[in-house]
């Protein structure tokens, strides 16, 4: 039983946020986890990535080899691709659909998102949207997790569990909210599995 | 249940449970986090444990040196370059030896994810004689910093602690042990231990060298160097830290057919190295960094071809170890470096919307046109980014406080307008120096402070600068007139080209403190400031 997720995003997005949920998520049910992530000069608008591994056997590298990623969970479409090669032949791609543009060359979006529709398992999700929808644009990642929950070798209720226990010191409305978020993000994705 | 740590999270845990009386160390990627760990801690505050951060490595490693003559257990924390700064100390107190327990941890950037060069610390433990440890994983960096401290005292000597990157910033749950307390104040035994005068440093040099066995015997019975014995000869491996784990990796259920020499103390036990080369074909060095292991054991004419690793190119010479180029180097079937599809583009880190170095770029590139580019000296810390597109303004970056310093040679070869950009806590960490020997020669240089009033890229540590920039230059012998503070902001782009125009026009040393916070600092810290310029303008 094992697990290995990248996560993508530009630096700032907040990608970190959806790994320290899967962390606490299998400490709690006992799973052994790694998880490496970017500090420093990357963090500044930069192309920014964490591998998170959970298994129940002992894990031994950070990384996750190439061509060994379950699924590739990105906050933004082009990062999403950035790390392709990581990705098992029927591993998933789950992203939101909206682009971060800083660099003068981004690609055209009608191009990107067919280059991840080419993809088999691929779950594109307009999870700004429903977070805004919500009233509260920061649970996009969550959204994002949500999609990818039932792909994850932890239960959902434990999932929602850490959800509560990270954002507790924020108040009761904005853990209810990151809770909606993840049930949305999960039944789209189920209906696009589906 | 287990504590879910950083590898640098554990390293601080170890240390406190260690019995530590105080962490010194200035902030710099990979190691910031082990510090910024004992300043949060509950345990840290309630000892009383000493961790305010240091104006650079050299002064954290000597204060960490002091802590240890009066006999409380010091740490010394820094990223690999943070150690050439501390070299001068570091050498001598393996001459002088150590009272209280000192650990001197160091974090290698291999692949340089954040640092101008990949270079090992290894070199810096084996060229002081001292021993290195090098943990593999989360809950090593704990198991080995506690007994580190021990080694430390029971060899009379510091001992250096190796992280990387991958290390450093990786999580991983981790089985905590019991806190031993603090040691109590106790004075060297011998006076003249410290006293490096020639006549006593000869002797403690010598007495330096004839531990080295007991060094190397400790090493040959550590508990973190592991021989693991197995059938298939025809390839023995050495894996030092990290290494251990991507060779793993490639093995289900870690099961290795050929026999490993797991490394994690140093110097390299010898005994197990001799067994692998009796028994084994060959020899794959499998090490994060660069070839220190495969050096050492391999002949120097390269007449035995039995060692194997990044000098043989079977493992590429730079750049950092992964699961990937491991299985390579062990003959699996792996495509490594699969190209990405075409529609992807680069994206490099950039200065934040709104930062107040962007403002200050948008000037220089203004004067660049008139006075000719190429003349501007940049440092180290996030306007090292003005050195790329949309800026490209700053030319230089080599080394902490080398801005001021560069710009004032290449004005004696004849060079002007020759200009300095660095950052507040740079400036205090190397750059006052610098600016001494300008002020003294009459240097007509132009030096800007970039002051944010942070350590920015390290994630926004308190600057040693912060609330003293005017002071300080005034000190050294900036003439008051040619000391200005201008706030870079868009509305005074013209009248900030004309102050900088101005001072480049003086043949002299001129100052110019660009000040406006960083746009990362929290609330709080921003409060803080304010009350510490009211204080400095009263």
């Amino acid at each position: 039983m094992k697990t290995n997720i990248i996560l993508a995003g530009v630096g700032g997005q907040g990608i970190l946020t959806i790994a320290a949920i899967l962390d606490t998520a299998a400490l709690e049910s006992n799973l052994n986890i790694k998880q490496s992530e970017v500090h420093g000069m990357s963090q500044r608008g930069g192309a920014v990535q964490s591998h998170v591994r959970i298994s129940d056997k002992e894990i031994f590298s950070d990384l996750i080899p190439q061509g060994k990623a379950d699924m590739i969970i990105a906050v933004e479409p082009m990062e999403l691709l950035r790390y392709l090669p990581y990705l098992k032949k029927d591993g998933y791609l789950i992203t939101d659909i909206n682009p971060f543009i800083n660099i003068p060359d981004y690609p055209e979006l009608e191009d990107l998102y067919n280059e991840i529709k080419s993809h088999p398992n691929s779950i594109l999700i307009d999870a700004k949207k429903i977070a805004k929808d919500l009233g509260n644009s920061k649970a996009t990642n969550i959204v994002l997790l949500g999609a990818a929950s039932s792909l994850i070798t932890i239960n959902s209720e434990t999932l929602q569990q850490a959800i509560k226990t990270l954002f507790k010191r924020k108040g009761e409305r904005i853990v209810n909210k990151n809770l909606e978020a993840f049930i949305i993000g999960k039944e789209m994705a189920t209906e696009i599995i589906s | 249940m287990k504590k879910l740590l950083l590898g640098n999270e554990a390293v601080a845990q170890g240390a406190i449970d260690a019995g530590l009386s105080g962490v010194y160390a200035y902030p710099g990627t990979p190691s910031t986090e082990i510090t910024e760990y004992i300043q949060r801690s509950k345990t840290s505050k309630e000892l009383n444990i000493h961790s305010q951060w240091s104006v650079n490595e050299k002064t954290a490693m000597e204060a960490a040196l002091g802590m240890s003559y009066a006999g409380k257990r010091a740490m010394a924390v820094m990223k690999h370059v943070g150690l050439n700064v501390a070299a001068d100390a570091f050498m001598n107190m393996s001459v002088s030896g150590i009272n209280g327990g000192l650990v001197v941890v160091v974090a290698d950037d291999p692949s340089m994810h954040s640092s101008q060069n990949e270079q090992d610390s290894r070199y810096y433990g084996k060229f002081a004689m001292v021993p290195i440890l090098e943990p593999s994983n989360q809950q090593e960096a704990y198991d080995i910093t506690k007994y580190a401290f021990d080694l430390s005292e029971i060899l009379g000597l510091p001992v250096l602690i190796r992280m990387v990157t991958r290390l450093s910033h990786s999580r991983a749950g981790i089985i905590l042990g019991k806190r031993i307390p603090q040691n109590n104040i106790k004075l060297p035994k011998i006076p003249t231990q410290f006293q490096l005068i020639p006549m006593h440093a000869r002797g403690r040099y010598k007495h330096l060298v004839s531990i080295q066995s007991d060094i190397q015997e400790n090493s040959e019975n550590s508990y973190f160097n592991q021989l693991i014995k197995a059938p298939n000869t025809s390839l023995g491996i050495i894996a030092s830290g990290i290494a251990y784990n991507y060779l793993m990796e490639n093995f289900e259920d870690a099961d290795c057919p050929y026999p490993i020499l797991k490394i994690s103390q140093y110097p390299i036990p010898k005994k197990p190295v001799q067994y692998l080369f009796d028994t084994c074909k060959k020899i794959l060095v499998l090490e994060d960094g660069y070839p220190f292991i495969e050096e050492a054991i391999s002949d120097f004419l390269g007449k035995n071809k039995k060692i194997i690793g990044r000098l043989s190119g079977d493992i590429p010479r730079v750049g950092e170890l992964n699961p990937d180029n491991i299985a390579n180097a062990l003959g699996f079937d792996v495509v490594v470096d699969e190209k990405l599809p075409e529609i992807v583009s680069k994206r490099p880190p950039e200065l934040c919307v709104g930062c107040a170095h962007r403002d200050l770029f948008d000037a220089i590139n203004e004067l660049n046109k008139e006075m000719g580019s190429q003349q501007v000296f940049g440092d180290i810390g996030c306007y090292a980014l003005g050195a790329l597109p949309p800026y490209k303004s700053i030319n230089t970056l080599i080394d902490m406080g080398a801005s001021i310093t560069m710009a004032k040679g290449a004005s004696d070869a004849g060079i002007h307008p020759s200009i300095a950009i660095i950052g507040d806590s740079t400036f205090t960490h190397s750059g006052m120096t610098g600016l001494l020997d300008a002020v003294i020669e009459k240097t007509p240089i132009t030096v800007i402070i970039s002051d944010n009033s942070t350590v920015a890229m390290t994630g926004a540590q308190d600057s040693s600068a912060s609330g003293r920039l005017i002071d300080i230059c005034k000190g050294i012998g900036v003439e008051e007139n040619h000391l200005k503070v201008i706030t870079p902001l868009h509305k005074n782009l013209t009248e900030n080209i004309n102050t900088i125009r101005d001072e480049i026009n003086y043949k002299g040393v001129s100052v110019i403190i660009s000040q406006r916070p960083c746009v990362q600092l929290p609330k709080e810290k921003k409060e803080k400031l304010k009350e510490l310029k009211k204080v400095s303008l009263n």
